[in-house]
């Protein structure tokens, strides 16, 4: 592990992120990943996609991100699944188990999948030149904080994404009318 | 003493075994409160027969012990033994993890759940949105068990009990923002997700956010107590279990120790959203009036009530003893009864002695035991009164029907919680 993370850790924090936990969380998105692609009901692929969600969500944790853990757990496991759920117990599911999984598409797929493998590997050989050598994490207690403070700036002044943040919800509320309306029939 | 208890007993400045990083006492707490749980919904669950058959000028269970107070335990032995049938049509692996899915969600939320200052297994920075998203996990449970029956009214239950947990959740959130907002009126200004920090806040602040800006805070409070109903639900909002359309809703074709598990979440994630529900509104742990009435005389009075509930409860088992008619029939029956009465007693007894013994705050074991209990002893008091409050709502109202439930939540519920919300903030600003 990094020294300067080693040293912030060392230093009031319990060292929570063991490499075992990482190793437990990756290994587990990673296998219900590829669960969800392969199994051929589609409420197992949904039940396979929430535990990869709540594991990606253990990994954010271990980044000392609690905040977008809570959140990746209730907007994702909570809501979108559950909506998933609702949509799939609907569908004939007799049905649709007896068409052709894949499509013709793989070869695209596999140059994709290639591309991607290729970036990882750069960047796990490269990586020490791309990125910062150390990032002291922040206290775990204050996280939530820091992350208001970004959003919406702290004492009187604009926070460094507050201007963005609010772009983004305003788009956010015309997806949310448009939504609204285009399920009216009179308005 | 081995070094690993100790360490946690020894320091002073009080803190959850989890943020002591004390492994051992965070254990310790998990299994109390696992324990304390289960032992709660069986007492709940007679309970809820008693007090419902009272509702409606009927006796309940008497059979089984005195007033049927073994009840429970006959059920949960009948239970155990039941045949456990699995369709042959059902999905079996989804079938089989649907209730350990609910279970799961309704017990991982205790763990941040303070019973008082350093009472919890241990203090989350994100607490109230942990709680939020883990107990709507639960409702993954139902839905996967309506669908993987493979039969009509399950699914039929596990579909309206997506939508209505999908909707009222949002008005939920909502209203418990608002009072998350409340916990910023302080210095620095910036509040907390913490659900020790939200009782702390309420404590400096004086007030439980209940009265805070009256009447937002009662209003939020209000919303917060239907839509957690239909959480969880329970009447008028069970339309996922109505037995009177649906059989029995997404347990249908569970029987014995599977069904059982779905009683023992959903009794558990009602204890739970009451927890919130004392949390954010009613000042957790803290006794009432702790800001009007002070001073040790007071601190004494209120540091009698763990006591004297113990004392009332013996005092009504040993009433029940004395009036068993005298035949030899009830013989077993009446000594049951006043073993009862007599351990309870005992147990008010040791109470009053720990009250008397820590009532000067001087940090010794005694005052530090004292102040623990009461801490409990009220939080659980308040969450109590919630638990009554579900008995007392399912004896009362009918049912609604699917499109009042919709209605009320996304054109009644949600449009308050949202006025509410932009008013506590718009007074907020004003009053800081």
């Amino acid at each position: 592990m990094n020294p300067a993370i080693n040293s912030a850790l060392n230093s009031g924090m319990a060292p929570v992120a063991t490499p075992w936990f990482f190793y437990a969380l990756a290994g587990l998105a990673v296998a219900s990943g590829m669960a969800v692609i392969t199994r051929r009901n589609a409420v197992h692929s949904a039940l396979a996609l929430i535990v990869t969600l709540l594991s990606v969500a253990g990994l954010y944790l271990m980044l000392y991100a609690p905040f977008v853990a809570g959140v990746q757990i209730i907007v994702y496991a909570g809501g979108i699944m559950v909506l998933f759920l609702f949509v799939i117990m609907l569908v004939n599911l007799d049905r649709s188990s007896k068409e052709r999984q894949f499509n013709r598409m793989w070869p695209v797929g596999l140059a994709a999948a290639c591309a991607l493998l290729a970036l990882f590997t750069s960047v796990i050989v490269k990586g020490k030149a791309l990125f910062p050598d150390r990032m002291v994490p922040l206290a775990e207690g204050s996280n939530t904080q820091e992350i208001a403070k970004a959003l919406y700036g702290d004492a009187g002044r604009m926070g460094e994404y507050t201007f963005a943040f609010e772009i983004a919800s305003l788009l956010l509320l015309v997806a949310i009318l448009g939504a609204v309306i285009m399920t009216k029939k009179k308005i | 003493m081995p070094n690993f208890i100790m360490s946690y007993l020894d320091s002073k400045d009080a803190m959850s075994p989890g943020a002591a990083g004390s492994q051992f006492w965070a254990l310790m707490y998990v299994l109390i409160i696992f324990a304390g749980v289960s032992v709660a919904v069986i007492c709940m669950n007679w309970i809820e027969r008693k007090v419902l058959a009272h509702f409606q000028v009927r006796l309940g269970p008497m059979r089984v012990g005195p007033h049927g107070l073994l009840q429970p335990i006959a059920d949960a032995v009948k239970l155990m033994i039941k045949e456990d049938i699995i369709p042959a049509e059902a999905d079996q692996f989804v079938f089989w993890v649907a209730p350990l899915i609910g279970l799961l969600a309704a017990f991982t939320v205790y763990t941040v759940i303070p019973f008082g200052p350093s009472q919890a297994v241990s203090d989350m920075n994100i607490g109230i949105l942990f709680m939020l998203g883990v107990s709507s996990l639960g409702v993954l449970g139902i839905v996967v068990a309506g669908w993987a029956s493979n039969s009509h009214y399950p699914l039929i239950g596990a579909l309206r009990s997506s939508a209505q947990m999908v909707s009222y959740e949002v008005a939920m959130g909502l209203a418990v923002v608002s009072a998350i907002l409340m916990t910023s009126l302080n210095a620095s200004g910036t509040g907390t997700l913490s659900m020790i920090g939200i009782v702390q806040a309420q404590q400096q602040q004086g007030v439980w956010f209940l009265f805070k800006f009256f009447p937002l805070g009662l209003i939020a409070f209000a919303i917060f107590a239907i839509a957690m109903v239909a959480e969880v639900n329970r009447a008028p909002f069970d339309l996922a279990e109505a037995e009177s359309e649906l059989t029995a809703g997404f347990h249908t074709e569970y029987s014995g120790l599977r069904w059982s598990l779905f009683m023992l979440a959903e009794y558990a994630a009602m204890i739970a959203v009451s927890s919130i529900a004392v949390t954010l509104w009613l000042g957790g742990w803290m006794r009432p009036f702790l800001h009007l009435l002070h001073g040790p005389v007071w601190e004494f009075f209120f540091s009698l009530f763990p006591g004297l509930t113990f004392g009332g409860l013996a005092a009504i088992a040993f009433i029940g003893t004395a009036r068993m008619p005298a035949h030899s029939f009830f013989k077993v029956q009446r000594i049951g009864l006043g073993v009862f009465a007599a351990l309870l007693g005992f147990t008010a007894l040791l109470l009053l002695v720990i009250a008397v013994a820590g009532r000067s705050a001087d940090g010794s074991v005694a005052a530090r035991l004292n102040e623990g209990i009461g801490y409990v002893y009220w939080f659980l008091f308040k969450v109590a009164v919630f638990m009554y409050l579900f008995i007392w709502y399912r004896a009362t109202w009918p049912r609604y029907r699917f499109d009042q439930l919709m209605r009320v939540g996304w054109k009644v519920l949600l449009p308050i919680s949202l006025g509410v919300l932009i008013l506590t903030a718009i007074v907020g600003v004003i009053a800081s």
